[in-house]
């Protein structure tokens, strides 16, 4: 049998398999503890630190990527735990666009954030790259969570088409020399859109619905597209 | 202007590419300093040359550029002029020296002038603060600038800056400015070699037992027991070949300069030092990692390991012990504070953005290359060969019992002699500060900045405490990284703040939302306190909230300790955001 660790998470005692997650271990007894950055298939690197908990240490920990220990009493929603979370998300609210991540502005709601707080902060602006046929790459709704870049290097595609540009506040994802993602190692697989939280990466027909264009129209002008690239190829 | 749209001449390159040919992402730092050297900034077609060279994707060689602010992708010229403007320069009218500057040359930060010649910035601390103001001129320190020297400091006729130890009893500084830097010789004229000597007769069990029994805590600010981490990683699986030694010389702490003054003045003793710590753990990688910001450290450094390696103090069977093997890589930062916090200066030697990596698991087995590793500060190896030179009993006679020896600590701001100073554990405060002559002009002191920009405030009525491990504990003031910076009545603490703030907004890597996120607002606030209308009734709640989060939620130890020096200020003084 492999070594266990019993804790205790919200009062309520569990045993589980050494290494397990303080997020793993408190879902298994029904304790909802939130993530923003985290994907159950992707390596969790505890970015959004939304799911901060409480254990009496010298500060919080984040559940995603702590293992649980012997004897650990842990609160996943106490004042200081909501304190730090209804921060978080009034600094990122003010910070890009969110209307396009549901699952975020509930949480938004949950904590009682103030989305007026940081109302004269800098948001964190970026144009719109509509630069090739397939998906439509919105930074203004970007929460910088990595997994497009995750997914298409090791964790997925080994394609390494994404990076960062900038540092701090001013992050970005960005590709080589700003390139757009036809002159990149980008093969258009179409994973990072699937990965994607918000409305930052969308396919382009979607993008194209969404608007009110007739289907067939989206059907024309995404598959002229094609064709006249092959052309220019050709010619 | 600088023509973006010349073809870039590769050829120029190709000498270095050879030399790098066969390494991997570990080299993308040093040939990317070196073809900027060549080119003055890096283009798109040397980035894929040298990804090409490396075997590193395009992707990721950009990121490496964009994070590190002394890489330029931009035409940039060779010459760059950097001007500190954080604390202890704006004290002494950095901001004027920076408009003489801009009013000379007639280009602002971040320009570059209409002949391609000077690129001009702005820059965050450049560890020379007792100096201050202070500039570097490409690869030339130089301090005491005013707006009146600028023509010398332009046309490099103003004298260069030199440290300036101080203090008793003089034991890790007691070479700082009477060897001769460049000389191996001198050094052991001045006793150099003798603490390796006593080390290799002591063998490694001892020597981590001495570490133990010395008290020495990690000196960069983490206070981690050296004995401690020594016994870790000698104890973690791996054969010597697998082990590192890392020197955490990116000393980038604003208010800091201890180690630079030894980097600079006593190279051969951080050498020799770091070869003490590889007997002790039983490794035979050695790293030191010195900020870009120090490149006279740097050449020092690199000289000063080249002449040890020639006179066999690096290299194999070291004084002719069989199996004692190790040598030393100087590998240079390019202008990133978080690469100080250890696990992200691992992945700036590993090649990749600063970022700080999620612990456990600890450095002492999972370090660079994910191999076991000691990363020590400069000042707690150099202070090694204090004790092993002065003998134990000599050093656990002077200090505390809780905190023995000596510790070097950073003086600057409104101080008549600012300086590096070494003291015994146990001196308060005030006695240092009365040391280094007190307050120019007679004034009053209003505030101490203790630790650095990540450590606390303090009041006048709290100089009596005395300065020791124990003390700062209990009085939850960190000593950090031995800063002792003093405002006086005089001084703007809002400003100072603001800068505070607006060093964390430049520094954060990123990667955690509350540093990213909070880092940014507090600067907006300070900025808007200090400058652009005064404070809202709200701001101070914002404030208490933003530090917090940063405090509790942070992933690393800039991110959890980016609010300190506000929260600990706003508890002294909450009228400064009233």
């Amino acid at each position: 049998m492999s070594e266990t660790v019993t804790l205790k998470i919200d009062g309520r005692e569990v045993t589980v398999p050494k290494g397990t997650t303080i997020l793993d271990a408190a879902a298994q007894i029904g304790i909802e503890i939130p993530v923003i950055c985290y994907h159950p298939h992707l390596t969790a690197n505890g970015l959004c630190r939304i799911c901060s908990v409480d254990a009496g240490f010298r500060t919080q920990l984040a559940a995603c990527v702590t293992a649980c220990a012997d004897g650990m009493d842990i609160q996943t929603r106490s004042e200081d735990v909501v304190r730090g979370r209804r921060t978080i998300l009034e600094m990122l609210n003010s910070t890009i666009t969110l209307d396009e991540a549901p699952e975020i502005l509930e949480l938004v709601e949950e904590y009682d954030a103030d989305t007026g707080r940081f109302a004269e902060g800098k948001r964190r602006e970026s144009p719109v790259y509509d630069d090739n046929p397939f998906y439509i790459r919105d930074y203004n709704q970007c929460i910088n969570c990595w997994r497009c870049v995750q997914v298409c290097a090791d964790d997925a595609q080994f394609t390494y088409a994404l990076s960062f540009d900038g540092r701090g506040f001013e992050t970005r994802i960005g590709t080589f020399q700003g390139y757009g993602m036809t002159d990149t190692t980008c093969v258009f697989c179409g994973q990072c859109v699937g990965a994607c939280p918000t409305g930052a990466l969308k396919p382009k027909r979607q993008a194209l619905l969404e608007q009110g264009i007739d289907p067939d129209e989206i059907f024309y002008q995404t598959r002229r597209g094609r064709k006249k690239r092959s052309e220019e190829a050709g010619g | 202007m600088i023509d973006t749209t010349a073809s870039i001449d590769l050829s120029q390159l190709e000498p270095v590419l050879t030399k790098y040919n066969g390494r991997r992402r570990e080299a993308l730092l040093p040939l990317l300093h070196e073809a900027q050297a060549i080119y003055g900034w890096l283009p798109g077609a040397v980035q894929e040359a040298i990804g090409k060279t490396l075997r590193v994707p395009l992707a990721d060689i950009h990121g490496v550029v964009e994070f590190y602010s002394m890489f330029y992708s931009e035409p940039t010229a060779r010459r760059v002029i950097r001007v500190c403007e954080d604390p202890a320069c704006s004290l002494a009218n950095a901001q004027g020296v920076m408009a003489a500057i801009e009013a000379k040359l007639g280009i602002h930060h971040g320009e570059t002038s209409a002949d391609g010649l000077v690129t001009l910035e702005h820059v965050p601390c450049l560890g020379m603060c007792e100096l201050a103001p202070v500039a570097l001129d490409g690869e030339r320190p130089f301090g005491h600038l005013t707006p009146n020297t600028i023509d010398d400091f332009l046309n490099g006729t103003h004298p260069e800056a030199a440290a300036q130890p101080y203090g008793e009893p003089m034991w890790t500084l007691a070479r700082v400015g009477k060897v001769d830097p460049g000389s191996l010789d001198d050094y052991q004229t001045h006793g150099g070699y003798q603490a390796l000597a006593k080390a290799v007769a002591m063998g490694p069990d001892a020597l981590i037992e001495l570490a133990d029994k010395s008290g020495i805590l990690g000196r960069g600010g983490a206070m981690f027991p050296l004995g401690r981490k020594w016994f870790f990683t000698r104890g973690a699986a791996g054969k010597p070949s697998q082990k590192h030694i890392v020197v955490n010389a990116d000393e980038s702490e604003p208010g800091t300069f201890k180690d630079r003054c030894l980097l600079e003045e006593d190279p051969f003793a951080v050498v020799e030092a770091t070869t003490v710590a590889a007997l002790a753990v039983g490794a035979e990688n050695g790293w030191i990692f010195v900020r870009g910001e120090y490149p006279r450290a740097v050449s020092r450094l690199r000289e000063a390991v080249r002449q040890a390696r020639d006179a066999g103090y690096l290299g194999r069977n070291i004084l002719g012990q069989e199996g004692f093997n190790f040598d030393i890589e100087v590998r240079v930062g390019a202008g990133a504070y978080i690469c100080g916090e250890e696990t992200a200066l691992f992945e700036a030697i590993e090649g990749k953005r600063g970022f700080p990596r999620i612990k456990p698991p600890f450095p002492t087995t999972h370090g660079l290359f994910g191999q076991p590793t000691s990363i020590n500060n400069v000042e707690t190896l150099v202070a090694v060969l204090s004790v092993l030179t002065q003998g134990l009993e000599a050093w656990q006679a002077i200090g505390t019992a809780k905190s023995p020896g000596s510790k070097l600590f950073c003086l600057s701001g409104h101080v008549a002699k600012p300086g590096v100073y070494e003291i015994p554990f146990g001196k308060t405060i005030r006695e240092l500060i009365e040391m280094a002559g007190g307050v120019p002009g007679g004034k009053a002191i209003q505030a101490v900045l203790m630790g650095g920009a990540a450590g606390a405030f303090v009041k006048p009525d709290e100089l009596d405490m005395p300065l020791t491990y124990e003390d700062a504990r209990s009085r939850n003031i960190p000593l950090g990284s031995g800063v002792v910076m003093v405002f006086d009545e005089t001084a703007d603490l809002r400003q100072t703040l603001y800068e505070l703030s607006r060093f964390f907004a430049h520094e954060s890597c990123g990667k955690c939302f509350p540093c990213q996120l909070g880092s940014q607002r507090q600067m907006e606030i300070w900025d808007r306190i200090a400058h652009n209308g005064g404070a809202k009734a709200t701001d101070k709640q914002v404030l208490l909230d933003v530090g917090f989060t940063m405090t509790e939620t942070s992933l690393c130890g800039l991110g959890q300790t980016a609010a300190s020096a506000v929260l600990t200020a706003l508890q002294r003084w909450p009228e400064l955001a009233e």
